[in-house]
Order: C-alpha cells, then structure tokens, then sequence
C-alpha cells in the first residue's frame, strides 16, 4: 500500500542523505522514479518550490510527494520518515557518545573537521552568491538586479554592525531581502 | 516552561530558514547561542560537524541536538516536531491549493531577494567561524584547502562529496595530535 511505500522510500532517503540537501535530492530522484509516483518534470517543479520554502529540502519535499500521492496521511508519514533516522542518530549521539565527545582523541579529530567545515561552507556561501550575480547562458551576463540586491543587503549588514553595533538577525535580514526582491524585480 | 520554549523556538527557526541546512546555521546561532544562550559557539561548531558526518537535515540535527541539551528526548521531540511543522504546514497548503506558487509574481520576486541574502548570510556564517579558528597554522591550511577543493568542484560540477573532505581533515587532525605529542616528547618538553 501507498503509506508503507512512502515510509520506506523516505525512510531510506532519511538515512543515506550525507551532508544534507545536496545528497538528499537523487535519491529521492531514485525513490519517486522507481516507485513510479511522478514525472521528472513534476518532480524538478516540486525540488524548485521546496528550495524556496522555508524548511529543509528533504523534509519539503518528503511533505510535498506524500501529498501527492496519499493526501495529508501520506504527507505525514513521508516526513515523519524523512527526519526519523537522523533523529534517532542524534539522539544516539548524544545518549551514548557524549563522553566520547569530551575525549582528546575526539577533540583532535575535530580540531581538524572544524577548519574543514568551515572552509566547505565559505566555498558554499561564496559559489551561492556567484550563481545568483552572474549568469552563464551562452554568453557571461550580471544580473544587474541581483548585484544591487546584494549591495543594498550588505550596506545594511555594514550599517547594523558599525552605526548601531548591533549583529543583524537573519531574520530581518531575510525579511528586508524579500522587500527589496519585491521591490527590484517590479522596476 | 522549556519544553514549549522549545518547540517556539525552533518553530520560528523553522519558519525563516530558506535555502536549506547552511543558511538555517546563522539562524539557529542567532537564536540558540547568542539570543537564549542555550548552547555555546562552540557546540554549534561541533553540531555542524556531526550534522555534515550523519544523514538527514541540518535542521532536524540541529534541533534534536539542542533539544536534548536543555530538556532530554522529550525535549529533543519538542525541537524536532518545532522545526518540522512551519514547512510541512506551507507546504501542504502549496500542494493543495497553489498549483502555480513559483509563478505568482510577488512571491517570484521576494524570493529573487530572498536567495540572495540566503547566500549573504551563509557568507557570514562562515566568515565568523573562520575568526573562531584557533590562531595556529594548520586550521588555516586545512580551511583554505577545504574552501579550494569545494569551490573547484562547484565550478566544474566534480560532485566532490563533503563526506572525503570530512575524513580526510580528521584524520590531518588526529595525525597532528600525535604529531604534536611526539615532537614534546623527542625534545623532552616539559608540559
């Protein structure tokens, strides 16, 4: 039946999904496709929305499968295995190896995953950026919009932290950035 | 009482976070570390790292994370189901009733905005741990390399999974440890 599919298809993205949303998306490519739930289209339209909403990506579009095919109850039971395994493996984590954490082996160990991480998320942040000021269509084009977007944003940052000393919440800053979208992309 | 504390929290964690696992980190410090002051800059350091080593979101490990901190597995239940439900309901209600969300116009545009400052903030996110580092040599090397190897394999699309780049730093770093440990020994350092 649909439910039980949907809990094991999710169930299996929920525990190999490394690294997050990234490693997330083909394999549920590969849970849709060989469940024969919905088209690549329909997929790559619902893998856009998700990237848009808030939420994790995995878990948007566990909700938004489930509810393709089976309604609330199926959008529940998708998501509710999606997140499953990582919280079981959280708690794991933190129930068993809490001292292991406290140990110098372990500290050393992240005394390098911690640059490391680091590093992965500048180069993310900075990719992130690139590919929304700049596109490759053929030719080399700046989205002009997008750049002033990203000046006015950061103006504001450099405000907020010098004039008032205050760090931005990134919640203001999210709100203030969907204004300027509204605003920028109606001209 | 910590349990509802909780699930408010992470629901408005929920709530904001666009743009997947790295963007929801600056709001779960803002939040977590520097507004409640649950956890240290230092555990979220350390749950990023293991949220990057296990499967699943960032969000859901995050969340449980801290949850069971300050309120055991009930309170990891409450994290948890916070974080979650924000999308799931938006989600739902998009599935159902806006077959054309992408389309219509005003929400295009916001999110035009939007994705930018998600990578803003993601930038910053970064930035601030980088100054966390301690200030020795090698963290730097291993950083920078890390920030090297990921861009490449963004911009040419290599695919490199973070998951090698993760083991191979942990062991540089163990390897260092027992380095270091060696070098005081072979000069009879006192320490």
């Amino acid at each position: 039946m649909i439910l039980l599919e949907l809990f094991l298809g999710f169930l299996y993205v929920g525990c190999f999904s490394f690294g997050g949303a990234y490693s997330a998306i083909p394999l549920i490519r590969e849970v849709v496709v060989s469940g024969g739930w919905i088209s690549d289209e329909a997929l790559s339209y619902m893998i856009a929305v998700s990237e848009s909403t808030p939420g994790p990506i995995m878990v948007n579009l566990a909700t938004y499968v489930g509810s393709s095919q089976a309604g609330i109850l199926g959008s529940m039971v998708a998501t509710f295995a999606v997140v499953l395994p990582a919280f079981i493996i959280i708690l794991l984590v933190m129930v068993v190896l809490s001292k292991t954490l406290e140990h110098r082996y372990t500290q050393a160990v992240l005394d390098g995953l911690k640059p490391c991480i680091t590093g992965i998320i500048l180069a993310i942040g900075a990719y992130m950026l690139w590919e929304n000021l700049v596109h490759f269509t053929g030719g080399f084009s700046v989205n002009i919009r997008a750049v002033i977007i990203a000046l006015l944003l950061i103006g504001a940052l450099v405000i907020s932290k010098k004039v008032f000393k205050k760090k931005m919440s990134p919640i203001m800053l999210i709100c203030i950035s969907a204004v300027l979208g509204i605003i920028v992309y109606a001209i | 009482m910590i349990l509802l504390e909780l699930f408010l929290t992470f629901f408005k964690i929920g709530l904001f976070t666009f743009g997947g696992g790295y963007a929801m980190i600056s709001i779960i410090e803002n939040a977590c570390v520097e507004k409640k002051k649950w956890i240290t800059h230092d555990d979220m350091l350390n749950v990023t790292v293991i949220a990057e080593s296990t499967p699943g979101p960032i969000a859901i490990n995050c969340a449980t994370f801290v949850g069971y901190k300050k309120g055991k597995i009930l309170g990891s239940i409450c994290a948890t189901l916070g974080v979650v439900l924000p999308s799931f309901i938006i989600i739902y209600i998009i599935s159902k009733f806006l077959e054309n969300f992408l389309e219509i116009k005003i929400i295009a545009n916001a999110f035009g905005g939007i994705k930018v400052a998600v990578a803003i903030l993601i930038v910053r996110v970064a930035l601030g741990l980088f100054a966390k580092l301690p200030k020795k040599i090698l963290p730097k090397i291993i950083a920078a390399t890390a920030f090297l190897i990921m861009l490449l394999s963004d911009i040419c699309s290599l695919g490199i999974s973070t998951i090698w780049l993760l083991i191979t730093a942990g062991a540089i770093g163990f390897a260092a440890y027992f380095a270091h440990e060696k070098l005081g020994r072979g000069e009879g350092a006192k320490k």
